[in-house]
């Protein structure tokens, strides 16, 4: 797949503080790459600086082949974006704003229709609720057919069911083509959603690959919980258990790779078929919280 | 282009939905018009106002004041208040040139101005027959660079001020002070020495000449005219570099302001 967005030793200060300092990743076409990172990250400013919308102090950035500070005109024709602060005059209607941001021929009816806000044509932006606002931005990021959208915080401020909806419009979007720049607080979103992600910690990439591939990286030992009214000491001495804890019927077993399997298998044998024999898998958000966690504890 | 009438219809559309701050604008000039015409009236006393009646002096002068309440408090509050709730982010976001929502702003704030004069002029008239302009088509033409160059003052100051608040604060501290010193309250002829070089100084002056020359069939003034233009120019040029590098204040205020923090951490 062609390379769409690269990104190769960003940096940028404000005041000489680093805020972005030596980021480098690589966005391929139809792909939808996560970027996720804790508040004061450097996240929305290094996907800032892909829009054109601030210029880096070092390092090159190229989106679509084109510098985004210096030939920002070219590429917001061809980029959508979703900024997480921004807004609208408070007396625009939604149909207004989707006109106005439309270029001519571009149907932007449909979007009304897709995200919900058919009934809100004409309703002012200062009247809409924050998830019609969140939603009526998305649309807007869209409403010209973009080869790569920015979303910043995306689903911030939607209730749980409008987020879901919005997950299944990202995928729909991503199926025609076009590559997804997500920028993101909720794991369950990227590893939903996402095809790679980065993780970003104090202004550098501090993880990046498939969610599957860094929760496999980062998981550790993996948990083996069942209830059983017996003792189960042998259970020490199957493959690939490294420890046991047994208090009362409650039992953790710990281990490696296949152990589900192998303790699933020695139960049977002695004659233990356990109903809620499960394996407590590691999420992003857990991976997420190991990686940017353990940076905290080293200062 | 196609840009800049989509957005001056826009902004026309968001201004007939909400008219109030603009409407206050533009009575407070008739308001302080009304007052002087009842204190000094319509005659002519050859030792004020260039020889002519108050009224007769006072109503191109308005049109002047009228221009300069939307060039440094219509326009900057409307621009920083965008700016300022992340609006102007959002269309530069967008391949919507940012140019074509300040040329719309623009043409706005030229409308509201005509508007407003128009009031002013049509006030004055029913009230105290102020005399028609000598040369129309020129008052026409100086109306015209007036609020070009007002509408540069407003950008600059809607680009640099931080929000709609101190836009609004600095741009009434700004009215008045010109209004006072830029031959739109007291006669020029009765301020002190000071008084008259800080009018000079001030742009309302130049402005209120340059639409009074015509209107009271002293001729163009072109002097005049080249002030307006270079003042035009300057504040086009600041504002198309702060708006090219918006970060630029914050880094100035993070110099004044840096000092100040350090202090409070200490308290």
């Amino acid at each position: 797949m062609p390379t769409v967005i690269s990104v190769d030793g960003l940096r940028k200060r404000y005041s000489g503080v680093p805020v972005v300092d030596g980021v480098s990743f690589e966005v391929n076409a139809g792909e939808i790459f996560g970027v996720l990172g804790p508040n004061g990250a450097g996240k929305t400013t290094t996907v800032e600086c892909l829009q054109g919308l601030r210029e880096g102090d070092e390092g090159e950035v190229r989106v679509l082949g084109l510098d985004p500070w210096r030939e920002s005109p070219q590429l917001r024709r061809r980029i959508g974006s979703q900024l997480q602060e921004s807004s609208l005059p408070e007396r625009i209607r939604v149909g207004e704003a989707l006109s106005f941001f439309a270029r001519p021929g571009s149907d932007w009816r449909h979007l009304l229709e897709d995200w919900g806000l058919a009934d809100k044509r004409n309703t002012a932006f200062a009247n809409l609720s924050g998830g019609q606002r969140q939603r009526l931005f998305v649309a807007l990021a869209l409403v010209n057919n973009p080869e790569v959208v920015f979303l910043d915080e995306m689903t911030t401020g939607l209730d749980p069911g409008a987020r879901r909806v919005a997950w299944d419009l990202i995928e729909e979007i991503r199926r025609r083509g076009t590559t997804v720049v997500l920028v993101t607080h909720f794991m369950e979103e990227a590893e939903r959603l996402c095809d790679r992600v980065a993780v970003i910690n104090r202004g550098k990439v501090v993880a990046m690959g498939r969610p599957r591939e860094l929760i496999a990286a980062h998981a550790g030992e993996v948990h083996v919980h069942f209830t059983v009214h017996q003792p189960v000491p042998w259970l020490k001495d199957v493959p690939f258990v490294h420890s046991l804890h047994q208090d009362d019927g409650s039992v953790e077993v710990l281990g490696e790779g296949a152990v589900l399997a192998h303790v699933g298998a020695a139960l049977v044998a002695h004659g233990c078929a356990p109903e809620d024999l499960h394996v407590e898998r590691m999420t992003l958000e857990d991976v997420f919280l190991r990686i940017t966690g353990r940076q905290r504890e080293t200062d | 282009m196609r840009y800049l009438l989509k957005s001056t219809v826009l902004e026309l559309k968001l201004l007939a939905r909400d008219p109030i701050t603009v409407v206050f604008t533009l009575a407070l000039p008739v308001i302080v018009l009304y007052v002087l015409g009842a204190v000094f009236g319509n005659t002519p006393n050859p030792r004020y106002y260039r020889g002519v009646g108050a009224m007769d002096f006072y109503v191109p002068a308005y049109i002047g004041i009228t221009i300069a309440s939307m060039g440094v408090i219509g326009l900057p509050v409307h621009l920083a208040g965008y700016r300022e709730r992340g609006i102007l982010k959002r269309f530069r976001a967008s391949d919507v040139p940012i140019w074509s929502i300040i040329g719309g702003q623009l043409v706005v704030t030229v409308v509201a101005g005509a508007v407003g004069s128009l009031i002013v002029w049509l006030a004055g008239t029913a009230t105290y027959h102020v005399a028609f302009p000598k040369a129309p088509i020129l008052v026409l033409a100086a109306f015209l660079l007036a609020a070009l160059c007002f509408g540069a003052i407003g950008v600059l100051l809607g680009t640099v001020l931080p929000g709609a608040r101190a836009a609004q604060g600095a741009g009434i501290i700004l009215w008045f002070v010109m209004m006072m010193v830029g031959g739109a309250g007291p006669p020029y002829e009765v301020l002190g020495r000071s008084l008259q070089v800080l009018g000079d100084a001030e742009p309302l002056r130049h402005v209120v000449i340059l639409i009074q020359d015509p209107w009271l069939g002293f001729g163009w003034n072109t002097s005049e005219m080249l002030v307006a233009i270079a003042i035009t120019a300057a504040c086009a040029g600041l504002s198309y570099l702060l708006l090219k590098y918006p970060y630029w204040p914050l880094m100035f205020r993070g110099i004044i302001v840096g000092p100040r923090r350090r202090l409070s951490a200490l308290r």
